[in-house]
């Protein structure tokens, strides 16, 4: 398997990043200043205000490294991309399927189809190791619910019915997500997902995450030469990253809501690294940022097996391979899309 | 001349030895514009790197040495460049700029492994040699194929049956190429060494598991 190259993520405001030669200088003031060497590098993603000289952009952009801007508070401003990858062929078809419901349905009904099957486990996860602290009842019902609805979802012929379906499992997953909050209950609990500003916590984490994987659905599906922004599922929108939305749908559970998840209840972040605006929006601060990188960076190098490759590979390589099997979907090498199934 | 492509159509000469070597690898990066590196293309490009200087020709014992130098047929339909090509004085052959008298092109191609057992790399030099043929109305009997590891290089004598040969793919990648067409994958000892097999995924359709299947395991599953 391709291997998992590094992300350099940068994180505080004041760092300045140049070229020299094959490395990349990571410049915090006059005195001190990293060298990495840029060959391994998948991706940078920059929170920092000062941004990277021309030079190495232009060295990102040969080299296929995705360069990525974001506001200190997470928030997606911009991407430097160089040549577009892959093939006009492959878009144009993309493209063409995206006009047609009937060929968009079986793609998407597979997005949502991991989707509902990895938000499951999920909760499956929580009653199997904390059984005696959630209220098994209504887990329990929960989980019914979404296997009834993953069924339903394999008969749907139209975009708005498995939007429909989507719709009722999300709200049944949300109205029992605050039940898998095990610990800091006082700093972190959940009532319904808000997103512009978020509202608690927890919401502000799940924001956060969402934001580093649209980044790296992104550039899965650039490097295999596909345009992120027409998707199956989602509508186009000018700006919108419709097709990393798309994929995203199937990795949020296992990506995000279930490293929050951890986050929270291991205790390695606490409400002291969130502030509350006057707003009601929420900020978290450098160090709380620092621990939720770190941990998914953890996170990506963990092995799984690929339940449709059945090859060992870490978590890290799910976007780039699901991005590659839609790719061969659409070029005509496979029957359908298959989701990845979290175990 | 007969003109059957146009100077739009051409594909790049270099992908012949892909398309020899294995069809579906030739489409994920002609077709698909798809490609990776691993250490053995790297060594390559590097090699290439250090043989590349487009400014340099030299004369030796009345042999002129030039180097990278632009080719194209439009029979063939195929364009790149010769890492070097040798111009020896001999009556059979044509006149070139700026120099007296009439000089044979030889072609040499560098690799940087060792001899193979596929004739990959000579039928790369026999369409550099054929270019050359069309470009320069002359006909060329060898070329030399100088491999890294042996630090040596062989004449290979570019017979009917290679001009042949090279005639068919080009033709091959030609269909394939208008059609946007990757072939499906026939997995083998080879796909070990090639640096696309991230993006081939080989066994996928080795193992010919059908998704649909697939899914409805899963979903169904407790």
């Amino acid at each position: 398997m391709k291997t998992l190259s590094n992300v350099l993520y940068i994180t505080s405001p004041e760092v300045y990043l140049s070229l020299d030669g094959e490395n990349v200088v990571v410049r915090k003031d006059e005195h001190t200043s990293t060298r990495l060497p840029l060959h391994n590098l998948e991706n940078i993603v920059c929170f920092n205000w000062q941004g990277v000289s021309p030079a190495l952009m232009g060295a990102c952009a040969e080299r296929g490294i995705g360069l990525a801007f974001l506001s200190p508070n997470g928030r997606f401003l911009g991407r430097v991309t160089g040549k577009v990858y892959g093939n006009v062929l492959l878009r144009k078809k993309q493209y063409l399927i995206s006009e047609h419901e009937s060929q968009c349905v079986p793609i998407a009904s597979s997005f949502l189809i991991g989707k509902i099957y990895n938000s499951r486990k999920v909760i499956e996860r929580a009653l199997r190791d904390h059984g005696l602290l959630v209220d098994k009842d209504t887990l329990g019902r929960a989980s019914a619910f979404l296997k009834e609805i993953l069924k339903g979802l394999t008969t749907c012929k139209h975009i708005p019915e498995l939007m429909a379906f989507e719709g009722s499992a999300a709200k049944i997953y949300f109205s029992v997500f605050d039940q898998l909050i095990l610990q800091q209950k006082e700093d972190f609990h959940f009532e319904e997902r808000s997103r512009r500003p978020p509202l608690d916590n927890m919401n502000s984490l799940l924001s956060f995450l969402y934001t580093l994987l649209t980044n790296e659905a992104m550039s899965a599906l650039e490097a295999v030469g596909l345009d992120p922004y027409v998707g199956f599922l989602h509508a186009d929108r000018p700006g919108r990253p419709s097709l990393a939305l798309d994929l995203m749908e199937e990795l949020r559970p296992v990506f995000a809501d279930r490293l929050a998840l951890s986050l929270v209840n291991r205790k390695q972040i606490t409400g002291k690294g969130f502030t509350q605006k006057e707003s009601g929006g929420i900020l978290m601060d450098d160090d709380t940022r620092k621990t939720v990188i770190t941990a998914w960076q953890e996170r990506k190098k963990e092995e799984i097996e690929h339940p449709y490759l059945k090859e060992r590979i870490p978590f890290g390589l799910i976007p780039h391979v699901q991005a590659l099997l839609l790719a061969r979907y659409l070029r005509g090498d496979l029957d359908a899309y298959p989701p990845f199934f979290w175990n | 001349m007969p003109r059957e492509y146009s100077a739009d159509e051409l594909l790049p000469l270099s992908g012949i030895q892909h398309f020899l070597f294995c069809r579906r690898q030739w489409a994920l990066i002609h077709v698909e514009m798809q490609w990776k590196e691993n250490v053995l293309t790297a060594e390559g490009r590097l090699m290439h790197q250090r043989v590349d200087d487009p400014f340099f020709t030299e004369v030796r014992n009345g042999v002129i040495l030039a180097r990278s130098v632009p080719i194209a047929s439009y029979r063939l339909g195929l364009s790149g460049i010769c890492d070097a090509v040798e111009f020896t004085s001999s009556p059979e052959g044509v006149k070139i700029p700026g120099r007296e008298g009439k000089y044979l092109p030889i072609p040499v191609e560098y690799k940087r492994g060792r001899p193979k057992s596929d004739p990959v790399d000579e039928v790369q030099l026999c369409a550099q040699a054929m270019c050359l043929e069309e470009m320069l109305s002359v006909s060329i009997p060898a070329g030399y194929l100088y491999y890294g590891e042996t630090r040596h290089r062989t004449a290979v004598n570019l017979g009917n049956e290679l001009r042949e040969l090279v005639q068919k793919m080009a033709g091959e990648m030609h269909a394939y190429f208008e059609r946007g067409y990757t072939p499906k994958v026939k997995p083998s000892k080879a796909c070990r060494s090639c640096s696309l097999i991230d993006i081939c995924l080989p066994n996928v359709q080795e193992k010919a598991t059908s998704v649909a299947n697939y899914i409805r395991e899963w979903v169904e599953r407790d």
